[in-house]
């Protein structure tokens, strides 16, 4: 049946058994998601390009295999997807200048996967420079707004996508976390998003930041949809030799299951003095939200935690140092104009690269060269290991493990552009998870004094997404987050 | 230990260790599909992850591992279970990542050796490692192109991700004549284990030399000087020979040795600096945290020891024992497809006769054909059709000249050896009276050579039989021919 377009908008489940029923085309909901983001996306500017003509083609393939009896898990839904994920046919920039005009010849796995479940692709995110950053403001291209307040940041790095389902454009976006990079900027929306363990999602197609970290997830409204864009997502692929053979099971039945009888355990190191105190508050509230669901609370530490950022910016920095190696303007992206190759190299890498990857670049090569190597590199992996090491011992006592997804709701734009240190500690939350491997959700999970979002995070031991997800969909159905339409939208 | 004894009859003792780079024969890139080819048009062979397009990733070439196992248990290493790669970091067009993939910390293998022939016997020089690793591109600064200007360089990116191992070696090679020992062991046993072609020409083989000198073996090692574009075994030798005499030359006049790079120039016949070690570049390596660790199980292990063919020493001592001269074992056991080329023509025929007639005949036509030792078994004439010539002359049905002509046709015939010697009418005369209607007649015409004969110059008997031979086409079995001329020239009257 027609919908009035700015009727509310459903969700990833509503969507797919709307239209894999009949009840509406693929084309119909697109055309109202691309409504919606001509409506709104003047204000928030989630979206690098918008491609519509692409997005009618797939919805009209998807309608036609509906159609033909095909049972797609994610029939006629929108995606959006971050702009270092190849999608065939757009170009995939990680809003950078020198992947100006980059366009793959393939989808990503993950995005193969999505297509292949019935899923169109409305267009491009908004991200800060090659997924380094946590307010997508690095991004070379434009800066993206939180729905919830125009003036401050949606977080990020994979700020755009969150921004776009936050402010109702698409019911599922794709991001990247290396450090948190989907759910720091999820938790700044008032939006799910979900970090899968380190190799459940195939890397091929995403443009790599730090290889031992990356991982593609989605961001939702619910975790409900969540599970069911990861389960199509996630699987081993031969083209990603880190990817898991482990079987993904059935998460999205897993988050309706309930979490009685379990234990959470609340990460000490998260309660410290000059904890904000609306994200104290919270955590109260979450405690008693989990023992209303039947599941025990406790606290747990996990020491090393407190040297996680510590770690994260010397590997990281490390790895993304090699990656970006070949960004040399000799066999793609713009290349400046030189009479030799070492200034080759360096005019074009230094108009290429903005501030904050170049900043990265420095701090990783210097970390891995002859002298320093020791101090820093094999310290930080050394430091890693004992990490994942304290995860292992904590998970022994609990199922799960709570903490905030950010120290703060999010910040004014431009507060932290100039003090690098103070944005990377924004991030003090979701880096563990990430060089520890963990699978990590984060959805919303109240409202600071000032109407903004407050995200809590749900960790769980590696490959145990069935239970981080009957954790996660049991806390949501005891919080009454607020599903109105975000303020800076209204 | 040997020793160059210099003009001033200062000893001084080269120490030596060779690096060689081999490319594995696998079917694809080590990283990639792309097919390993050779003289293709540039960038034929090439796909987004060999040009390191954002978002690619490699994917291990099981193939060459086993390769480098092969390669491993052939020379005695000790084969690691658990090894890795790491990334070498550095900067160069013809390196598209930017970084090259290697193994660095923890290699598939060390240990081992090779066993080398020298003047005071064998010798096994010892195995420092074997290690697997990707190839680099390779760049054209001298255009080839009239419309492309000589300010702008090229490259190729087929050879960008091609599997390599490294050998390294001990320094524990002391001559040059040791270290173009050491490589052409290496290089027969690559190509006999199917590992690598091992072609210095093609560059599939590479080989950079580390040479220093001291003036007594009591001495620690002095300052090691790196040889490299060294693509023959030629080279290597007189480019080791020139740097142990330039280093001599150097501590005789009591100047201290540069550590460095020289590169041989063939022109100039010397090595000529290429790069300071203090300008050395600092790779930065660090784990490759693309690929998993590299974890060998006992299947796999298997698997690389099923697939081992036996070894050129084992083989050549088992020809030896069959009674194949030692010279020909030595040739036929050049190429494992030799070899086999020649056992399985043997166990159907004479071995010495097989021995004989393949290092002989069939490698001078596969020569004239431009067949390898490798591609013996390609050879026009099979093992058994071979087999089948040499029983006819074993059995004295042909001669020897017979045979040849037999073998020649044969390459362009699929025919057996039997058919082609009737067909031919090559079959030996035995027939007695045929040789004697042949005798005579030749007697009958040749008045002065009887009368010569008579008067006591017998040697001119020898005289008759060439005639005979020759009129005969050599299908005359000699000892019938004479007694046809005896008796010929008995019955002759005149």
């Amino acid at each position: 049946m027609d919908r009035p377009a700015e009727a509310e908008p459903t969700g990833v489940l509503e969507t797919a058994a709307a239209v894999a029923g009949g009840a509406r085309s693929a084309v119909q909901v697109l055309t109202e998601a691309l409504e919606r983001v001509e409506a709104g996306d003047g204000r928030v500017r989630a979206f690098l390009e918008v491609t519509s003509a692409l997005a009618f083609e797939e919805a009209k393939s998807v309608d036609a295999r509906v159609a033909a009896g095909e049972r797609l898990p994610l029939a006629g839904v929108p995606i959006a997807v971050k702009d270092n994920l190849w999608i065939e046919g757009r170009r995939a920039t990680c809003a950078s200048r020198i992947l100006q005009g980059f366009r793959p010849s393939e989808d990503a796995t993950a995005v193969a996967r999505l297509r292949r479940a019935g899923a169109v692709f409305v267009g491009r995110t908004n991200m800060d420079e090659f997924a380094m950053g946590s307010s997508t403001e690095n991004s070379s291209v434009q800066t993206t707004s939180n729905p919830w307040d125009l003036t401050r940041i949606p977080g990020g790095s994979s700020g755009g996508s969150a921004a776009a389902v936050s402010a109702r454009f698409v019911p599922a976006a794709i991001g990247s976390d290396t450090g948190g990079s989907i759910r720091q900027p999820a938790a700044c929306c008032g939006v799910v998003g979900f970090k899968p363990t380190y190799g459940r999602v195939s890397r091929f197609g995403l443009v790599a930041f730090a290889s031992s970290l990356d991982q593609v997830g989605p961001l939702t409204r619910n975790v409900r949809d969540a599970a069911r864009v990861y389960s199509v997502i996630a699987g081993e692929d031969p083209r990603d030799s880190t990817s898991s053979p482990e079987p993904v099971g059935d998460p999205e039945g897993a988050s309706g299951r309930g979490f009685a009888g379990k234990t959470v355990g609340f990460l000490a190191e998260a309660e410290v003095e000059g904890l904000d105190p609306d994200v104290a508050r919270n955590l109260g509230d979450l405690k008693k939200a989990f023992r209303a669901a039947g599941a025990t609370v406790t606290t747990v530490s996990v020491p090393r935690a407190t040297a996680a950022i510590a770690i994260y910016y010397v590997v990281a920095s490390a790895e993304a140092s090699s990656n970006l190696a070949r960004f040399d303007g000799v066999r793609y992206g713009p290349r400046a104009e030189a009479s030799d190759l070492l200034s080759l190299y360096v005019e074009t890498r230094t108009s290429g690269f903005g501030a904050e990857v170049k900043r990265r670049i420095l701090l990783g090569t210097f970390a891995l060269s002859a002298g320093y190597h020791e101090a820093y590199y094999e310290r930080a992996m050394s430091a890693r290991q004992l990490l994942s090491e304290d995860f292992d011992r904590a998970f022994s006592r609990v199922d799960a493990l709570v903490c905030p997804s950010i120290p703060t709701p999010a910040f004014r734009l431009g507060e932290k552009t100039e003090d690098p240190l103070s944005m990377y500690l924004s991030d003090v939350f979701t880096v563990p998870a990430s060089l520890a491997g963990l699978p990590a959700i984060t959805l919303p999970s109240g409202l600071s004094r000032e109407g903004l979002p407050l995200g809590v995070q749900i960790l769980a031991p590696r490959l145990a997404e069935e239970a981080l997800f009957a954790a996660a969909g049991a806390l949501e159905r005891e919080i009454a987050f607020p599903q109105e339409l975000p303020p800076g939208m209204a | 230990m040997s020793s160059l004894e210099t003009p001033e009859r200062t000893r001084v003792f080269p120490v030596i260790g060779l690096e060689v780079h081999a490319q594995l024969q696998t079917r694809s890139k080590m990283f990639c599909p792309c097919p390993v080819t050779v003289g293709d048009e540039a960038n034929a062979a090439t796909c987004p992850i060999c040009l390191a397009f954002p978002g690619t990733l490699p994917v291990l070439n099981r193939e060459a591992v086993t390769l480098a196992m092969r390669l491993a248990l052939a020379t005695g290493s000790e084969i690691h279970r658990d090894s890795r790669f790491s990334r070498k970091n550095y900067f160069y067009p013809d390196l598209p990542k930017g970084y090259q993939i290697t193994q660095y910390d923890r290699p598939i293998a060390t240990g081992g050796g090779i066993e080398i022939d020298t003047p005071g016997g064998s010798r096994t020089i010892r195995l420092t490692r074997i290690h697997l690793e990707e190839d680099a591109g390779k760049s054209l600064h001298d255009t080839p192109f009239a419309d492309v200007p000589s300010t702008v360089s090229l490259v190729d990116w087929n050879r960008a991700g091609v599997p390599l191992c490294e050998i390294v070696s001990e320094p524990e090679v002391r001559t040059a004549e040791e270290a173009a020992s050491y490589l052409t062991e290496l290089r027969r046993l690559l190509r006999f284990i199917g590992v690598s072609d091992a072609d210095m020409e093609k560059g599939n083989l590479r080989c950079d030399a580390n040479v220093s000198v001291r003036l007594s073996e009591d001495e620690p090692f002095g300052t090691r000087v790196e040889i490299k574009n060294l693509n023959s075994i030629r080279f290597v030798a007189k480019a080791i020979e020139h740097e142990i005499e330039r280093q001599a030359e150097s501590l005789r006049r009591g100047e201290r040795i540069v550590l460095e790079t020289r590169l041989w120039d063939e022109k100039s016949s010397r090595t000529v600096p290429m790069r300071g070690k203090e300008e050395a570049q600092d790779y930065r390596y660090f784990p490759e945290p693309d690929l998993g660790a590299l974890r060998i199980d006992d299947a796999w292990m298997s698997e690389a020891a099923a697939t081992m063919p036996e070894l050129p020493r084992a083989r050549r001592a088992r020809l030896l024992a069959a009674g194949v001269p030692a010279s020909d074992a030595e040739t036929l056991t050049s190429a494992r497809e030799l070899a086999d080329y020649f056992e399985q023509t043997a166990a159907l025929a004479s071995t010495r006769l097989a021995a004989n007639w393949v290092t002989g005949e069939v490698l001078r036509w596969m020569k004239e054909r431009r067949i390898s030792a490798e591609d013996a078994l390609s050879f026009p004439v099979s093992p058994a059709r071979l087999a089948g010539l040499l029983r006819m002359l074993e059995a004295g049905e042909i001669s020897a000249a017979s045979g040849k002509e037999v073998l020649a046709a044969m390459i362009d015939s699929p025919a057996e050896a039997a058919a082609l010697v009737t067909e031919k009418g090559l079959g030996r005369i035995s027939d007695a009276g045929e040789l004697d209607r042949v005798a005579s007649e030749i007697v009958a015409s040749s008045p002065g050579q009887v009368a010569l004969y008579r008067s006591g110059k017998t040697a001119t008997f020898g005289w008759f039989v060439g005639q005979v031979m020759k009129r005969t086409g050599g299908r005359a079995d000699p000892s019938s021919v004479r007694e046809a001329i005896t008796r010929a020239l008995e019955t002759d009257n005149g």
